[in-house]
């Protein structure tokens, strides 16, 4: 999977949660959760679907470095295979 | 796992503030209690005066009251001084503007510095403070703004694009918008706002108070209620005696301590006890902006070396998922006391906090209306795992049972459910909901302030919490009205009715769920839940927008039209449907 696949699938799983949400509008190197308004059960759902979709385990202990689009684009793209 | 957490002296760092229970409640009262507050100069009490200048004119001028943290800025410190000097700029500027005593000031931002100087400032202005949680969409602001006739909001930049702006006319009463800046240092030009930076540098940083009394307006939240408009809960700041006597008892605060509230200031407990408590006891708080964390959340435990921590069930559930791998890389030997509020909190919640943290989790009770604490347990006595625990000093509470004529009967069988009760008088009972006099009458019976909860007391005077009276919904430690959800829903052009009930969740108590009818010409499906989804979060914001939405041909409701909400969540869980004898044929 590509960067750009990988971002299609982001923004999907992002948009299931949270339709209201532009994907063009969203800045890739901005903290997520200052653009979109999510609740903490709106991120866990984001992450338990990303990993549902992507079959990658995000342990609880690397959420917190998760914060921008582009933190969660390098962090999956380098579990993933290529 | 109902068994009993005993309490030694082993389990005890300090000497707590109560530790007789008979006695501590015999012996107190609150004309003792004003005793060891200030009071203002000429009189009259202010909780601002209590919380700020009493500590900055003295030995605690250059402690820190506040330490704010965030993820990308450097950790700031406020010292009692420091914050007197700010919160008289802000006053300053609210009475350069013509903005006095009794007038409503709204703040809407996250847990940043400028929102704690707006709240305190204002206090010293003798204006009433209405708090809006930051997660609140466009829809619930304006209707809290209106309702309490608010002529100041103090927010931030980017917050007021996103949910004031364009709806600014929606709301006829505000006169001032004050901004904050989003990157520190800058200005903000919008139109039809002012920059608060800018205003508070030239205000002289002395102020002198207004002269407010103990039955003066303080504070105004907003909760909810199972039909109509949010209820606006008005407080006095008398109040401060009760944030004063349950800083002392529920959360053991001593001058030493390192304090952490991780309530939101934009709901009751993150302004009673994020904010006045621990400024009146001369307690360090931390306040972190960011969101919740794991690994964030133990790393400030461990840092900033936290000694009492007052956090919300959901929190913990949420720590408890993360697992005690996690806990256990960080040490906390600081860390004397943990209490929780916001919704029961499970007895495998209380036992997680013995075994991981090392100290039993101490569960609370009280509600918007009661303005503190109310019943609780606290570090000398023993736990009851899943009890909220028993009446502080000052505070009666009894089961009681409504009576058809208006009256109401003490339960006394231990065990036997009722509704929670508690004898009206105490000094932060709210005095009102704002021009809603009968609903407030109704709150009452026989001297007794009825709590809509219902509950049990056991044989040792513990109280258990059973459910709600009503519909309203509890999600995140947060109330949710649904008439208020089903408001927006309906204003969807594809929707005929809409019904919502709290559906129960492990993690956050209960999630909003919504039952839709379609209007005739739409088709239930993926796109239009997904758009439904879409417009009550922009509407109505994450925190109160449902997390689920379900399409049904049609409703229950009564006879006389009312949507059955009860038949609702009865189905949802498939429970007995109960007693459906009002119900319109067909449903």
């Amino acid at each position: 999977m590509n960067e750009s696949e990988l971002k299609t699938v982001l923004l999907a799983t992002l948009c299931s949660i949270a339709p209201e949400v532009e994907p063009e509008e969203l800045r890739q190197d901005r903290p997520l959760r200052n653009q979109v308004d999510l609740d903490s059960m709106d991120w866990l759902n984001f992450l338990i679907g990303l990993h549902d979709k992507l079959k990658v385990d995000i342990p609880e202990s690397d959420y917190a470095r998760l914060v921008t689009l582009n933190d969660l684009i390098a962090y999956l793209g380098a579990k993933l295979p290529p | 796992m109902h068994n009993v957490i005993r309490k030694t002296d082993a389990d005890l760092l300090l000497t707590p503030n109560f530790s007789d229970y008979e006695g501590g409640r015999r012996h107190f009262s609150w004309e003792d209690e004003r005793q060891r507050l200030a009071g203002l100069p000429g009189g009259g009490l202010n909780i601002a005066f209590e919380a700020v200048e009493r500590h900055a004119s003295g030995a605690l001028r250059d402690k820190t009251a506040f330490r704010f943290l965030g993820r990308d800025v450097p950790a700031q410190d406020v010292s009692w001084g420091e914050l007197s000097r700010q919160t008289s700029r802000f006053a300053n500027v609210l009475r350069r503007l013509g903005v006095g005593k009794g007038e409503r000031l709204f703040v809407l931002a996250g847990r940043i510095p400028e929102l704690y100087v707006a709240v305190l400032g204002s206090l010293k202005n003798g204006t009433v403070v209405s708090p809006l949680f930051s997660a609140f969409g466009p829809e619930p602001i304006a209707t809290r703004v209106n309702l309490g006739a608010g002529r100041v909001l103090v927010t931030t930049e980017s917050l007021y694009l996103k949910k004031v702006s364009r709806w600014r006319d929606k709301m006829p009463t505000l006169e001032h918008v004050l901004l904050v800046a989003d990157e520190a240092g800058s200005t903000t030009a919008v139109s039809g706002t002012l920059d608060l930076a800018s205003l508070m540098a030239l205000e002289p940083d002395d102020f002198e108070l207004e002269a407010t009394g103990p039955e003066d307006m303080s504070l105004l939240h907003f909760t909810s209620g199972t039909t109509g408009t949010p209820k606006g809960a008005v407080h006095v700041h008398g109040a401060v005696l009760t944030h004063h006597a349950t800083g002392r008892f529920a959360l053991d605060l001593h001058r030493e301590d390192t304090y952490w509230c991780t309530a939101d200031p934009g709901w009751v407990t993150g302004t009673s006890y994020g904010i006045i408590a621990p400024l009146l006891h001369g307690v360090t708080s931390i306040i972190d902006r960011e969101e919740f964390d794991a690994e964030r959340w133990y790393g400030i435990l461990e840092q900033e070396m936290v000694s009492v921590w007052y956090t919300a069930p959901t929190a913990i559930r949420m720590l408890m998922k993360a697992g005690a791998e996690l806990a256990r890389r960080h040490r906390f030997p600081r860390l004397r006391f943990v209490a929780s509020v916001g919704e029961p909190l499970n007895p495998e919640a209380v036992w997680w906090g013995k075994e991981v943290l090392g100290l039993p989790i101490h569960d609370n009770w009280w509600q918007t209306e009661t303005g503190g604490i109310m019943i609780a347990n606290t570090p000398a006595f023993d736990i009851k795992p899943g009890s909220m625990g028993r009446p502080l000093p000052g505070v009666e509470a009894a089961i009681v049972e409504r009576q058809e004529d208006g009256s109401v009967k003490l339960v006394d069988t231990a065990g036997k459910e009722g509704e929670l009760a508690l004898k009206a008088g105490w000094p932060s009972m709210f005095r009102g909901y704002l021009h809603n006099e009968e609903r407030y009458r109704k709150c009452f019976a026989d001297g007794w302030y009825l709590t809509g909860d219902l509950a049990t007391r056991d044989e040792d005077g513990y109280f258990w919490f059973v459910g709600r009276s009503d519909d309203v919904i509890k999600s995140a430690g947060h109330l949710i009205g649904p008439f208020e959800v089903e408001s927006v829903l309906m204003e969807h052009p594809a929707v005929a009715e809409a019904g919502v009930i709290g559906k129960p969740d492990p993690m956050v108590g209960e999630v909003v769920k919504a039952f839709v009818s379609l209007k005739l010409g739409f088709e239930p499906g993926e796109p239009l839940r997904l758009e439904l989804l879409g417009h009550a979060r922009k509407r109505l914001g994450a925190a109160v927008a449902p997390k689920e939405i379900d399409f049904l041909p049609t409703l229950p409701r009564t006879r006389s039209g009312k949507i059955m909400r009860r038949l609702l969540k009865a189905r949802e869980l498939g429970l007995p449907e109960g007693d459906t004898s009002t119900l319109e044929g067909g449903a």
